[in-house]
């Protein structure tokens, strides 16, 4: 590890950390329905959009309705956008003449966009046309992000109620997500990346002869638009198959900077948009700090591993010290301009977020460094999370938190002057450990039967850690991949051949996926209706106070200890092997 | 629940054509005009033909040129995968002992006593992207050597043009240097033909 890497790090952290509470503030404003800057413009749209779906913004939903109407959206959707991506040969946008796709890819696609996954068992430049990737894939960026961060905006309502049992309007919090927060950021953001080189044509590829006579294509694409929504919108499916590590989607170390802030900018500005709400700014602070904290663990443990090197690199004798002119390091699947410190960054901050996008292989990280990426995930997506999920999923631990720190002390758990009781405990396990049991149980169906091998690709541990995280990723809706696990064939060709589908891998992750979106939702929306009619007591001399450093350090304890009970067993038998060994499988 | 259908197939509809369609077709307008060659890839002419993009690595052989670093992809643009070998994969091992060997081969009779401890990794190991445009400044500094032999120039003349091509960080903090093996391959080409 260098200075210099530090350095870089660093910087991140501390303009993250600045922005956190100035567009927090701006969201809160959004929600509120107060006046912003960008009122004036956008006012009359939101009028118009309001007209256009023919909905009434002042009716108040509760918690069943505002869950209904979700579930209604989400599954018209999620039609919509797998009929698009079956009938693909017939649109316009499709230079390529790329085929419609087949119906399990298609399914495993659509839950992924649907539930802001973007699990990719598809290649993007060589099977999905411009209107697929724009009119589907782009779309369900944008609408899923906005679906999690309505939800969210509904579960702090029901926090900060004061016996009022509705929630807010769906359809109004999914409005003002779209036209105030995400499309103004999106469109700067693309022409950020666009002058940085990442491209946006609706031209088809260019064929040439290179300087020494090789045939080489590039393939071209509105790419840039897609990417910034990608980033915004914690999705991270790549408009190329590998995705931010391609340069025309992550062209330079600047794009680099700004694609990695935008990982976690909403995510972590919600955190203080909550402390708004609630109307308390340190309890948002204080999520703010746990989160920050095991960002910063993992980001350590993942340099540390890779600057190391890898033992099949220490078996070949290529050297791993870093020195004038290189980073040395574990540098098999990452990019000379990213060097180490950048990749080792963005791997721990696009799994502490429910992002998933990638500018480096994780397959061939070391067996400490890949473990990052998996442990992120196993904590529930709540370091920083999904934008809207990976709070509710947080406030779904912090009720856990504070219900057994109250077990500790003997006295009824409180958060935020509510009463925490049975239906609300029964409600949070549900929410918290849900997804863990899936990701176990999915992993060993995949395991333990003949259907989950013909996805593998690596021999060994890393055969089984490739299958872990397949569905670990899947099943937290994160949808970065030890990208050898495969749900599709691609024919060693490029251009217009289509893709074969793996249909047991297919199926399983996009059921997988889709529960892992709806049902924590689902349980956080119930508690925040729950609590939503409760009184809010005054704070006394008894009172556990939850904007503390101690609780801050109870609450890191009680993810990690939920993580690791489930699943350290499982750790062992992939990363945690390859880590504690130079053998080679 | 029928108000919910409703409101729904139209916020489809609504959303689709502003999301999937205005946003990117205008994203595309603006960058069109404002970086017209950025937006179309970054593509490098000689002599008023494309021979790649600058960002776009692609493949050199032969001594007179720098060589990229190793593809898993064959330098392709249009299909991209990772190599996707694991950490403690022997293949992968055996792969780098193969490259590795040859990358001594090439450059030691230039590099008089050049060990495998000196030949930085970017030299290599397989990038993420299979056309990562850019190679490590100690890996060039190697090449440099026998490119100036090859091609008779001083090799403080290479040594600049390496210099000349070399992305560095941005803002002077962001990221690592790369030297861009393309636009450098194109300079030496006009220095000595």
């Amino acid at each position: 590890m260098t200075a210099q890497g530090w350095l870089q790090i660093a910087i991140y952290l501390a303009v993250l950390t600045a922005l956190t509470p100035l567009l927090g503030a701006y969201m809160a404003r959004v929600y509120r329905g107060e006046r912003v800057l960008l009122t004036p413009v956008l006012g009359p749209l939101e009028g118009v959009t309001y007209r256009l779906l023919r909905v009434n913004p002042h009716v108040q939903q509760d918690w069943k309705a505002y869950a209904r109407t979700t579930l209604v959206f989400s599954a018209l959707f999620f039609v919509v956008l797998y009929v698009i991506l079956r009938t693909q040969g017939i649109h316009p946008f499709n230079p390529e003449g790329f085929h419609s796709g087949s119906w399990d890819v298609s399914f495993n696609t659509a839950s992924s966009f649907i539930s802001n996954t973007n699990w990719q068992y598809y290649g993007g430049e060589t099977t999905l046309s411009y209107f697929s990737q724009m009119a589907g894939l782009s779309v369900q960026n944008f609408v899923s992000a906005a679906v999690g961060m309505a939800v969210l905006v509904a579960v702090i309502r029901g926090f900060a109620s004061h016996g009022l049992a509705e929630l807010g309007n769906f359809w109004q919090d999914l409005t003002r997500t779209l036209l105030y927060i995400l499309l103004p950021l999106s469109f700067v953001a693309a022409l950020v990346l666009v002058s940085q080189g990442v491209i946006q044509t609706l031209s088809g590829s260019v064929a040439y002869q290179t300087v020494q006579g090789f045939d080489q294509t590039l393939a071209l694409g509105p790419a840039a638009s897609q990417i910034a929504i990608k980033q915004l919108g914690t999705n991270g499916g790549g408009f190329f198959n590998v995705n931010s590590a391609f340069p025309f989607e992550n062209a330079t170390a600047f794009s680099n900077f700004v694609e990695l802030l935008f990982i976690l900018l909403i995510p972590a500005a919600l955190t203080a948009t909550f402390g708004r709400m609630v109307g308390n700014r340190r309890q948002g602070w204080a999520l703010y700090a746990a989160m920050a904290v095991m960002l910063v663990a993992t980001i350590a443990l993942a340099y540390g591993a890779e600057q190391n090197g890898s033992p099949a690199q220490k078996d070949a004798e290529v050297a791993t010290a870093s020195a004038d002119g290189t980073t040395g390091g574990n540098l098999e699947g990452k990019e000379q301009r990213f060097g180490i410190a950048n990749s080792a960054l963005w791997t721990a901050a696009t799994t502490g977020a429910s992002n998933g996008s990638v500018n480096s292989a994780l397959d061939s990280y070391t067996g400490a460094g890949g473990a990052v990426p998996l442990v992120n995930m196993m904590t529930g997506e709540v370091i920083f999370g999904g934008v809207g999920s990976g709070l509710y999923g947080m406030l779904l631990f912090v009720l856990l938190a504070v219900f057994i720190a109250g077990l500790m002390v003997g006295r009824t758990p409180e958060y935020l002057g509510k009463k925490i009781e049975a239906r609300e405990v029964k409600l949070t396990l549900i929410g918290t450990l849900y997804t863990a049991l899936a990701v176990l149980a999915t992993t060993a169906l995949a395991i333990a039967t003949k259907w989950g091998a013909p996805s593998i690709f690596n021999s060994g541990p890393q055969g089984f850690s490739e299958t872990l995280y397949a569905y670990t990723s899947q099943g937290n809706n994160n949808g970065s991949a030890f990208a050898g696990y495969s749900g599709f064939v691609q024919p060693n060709a490029p251009g217009n051949v289509g893709a074969f589908g793996i249909t047991f891998a297919d199926l399983l992750g996009g059921v997988t996926m889709l529960f892992a979106r709806f049902v924590p939702m689902f349980a956080a929306l119930a508690v925040a209706g729950s609590l939503a009619t409760k009184r809010v007591a005054p704070p006394g001399a008894g009172t556990f106070r939850t904007d503390t450093p101690t609780f801050v350090f109870l609450l890191i304890f009680v993810i990690v200890i939920v993580a690791a009970l489930t699943f350290f067993p499982a750790l062992l038998l992939g990363p945690i092997v390859q880590a504690l060994t130079d053998q080679l499988f | 629940m029928r108000r919910d259908l409703t409101n729904s197939i139209l916020a489809i509809v609504v959303f689709t054509l502003v999301l999937g369609l205005a946003y990117p077709l205008l994203t595309t307008g603006v960058a069109q005009v404002l970086w017209p060659n950025k937006a179309d890839g970054s593509q490098v002419e000689r002599d008023g033909k494309v021979v790649g993009s600058r960002l776009i690595g692609q493949q050199f052989r032969g001594p007179r040129y720098f060589h990229s670093r190793p593809s898993a992809t064959d330098y392709r643009a249009n299909v991209t995968l990772f190599n996707n070998l694991g950490p403690n994969s022997r293949k992968l091992s055996d792969l780098f002992k193969k490259t590795l060997a040859a990358y001594l081969r090439r450059e030691r009779p230039f590099n008089p006593g050049l060990r495998a401890a000196d030949v930085p990794p970017d030299a290599v190991q397989t990038t993420a992207s299979g056309v990562d445009p850019h190679i490590s400044q100690a890996n060039a500094r190697i090449q440099a050597r026998r490119v100036a032999e090859e091609r008779g120039l001083p090799p403080g003349r290479v040594l600049q043009l390496v210099d000349d091509n070399t992305d560095f960080r941005a803002l002077g903090v962001l990221g690592e240097p790369g030297v861009n093996v393309l636009e450098l391959n194109l300079a030496v080409d006009r220095a000595a033909p």
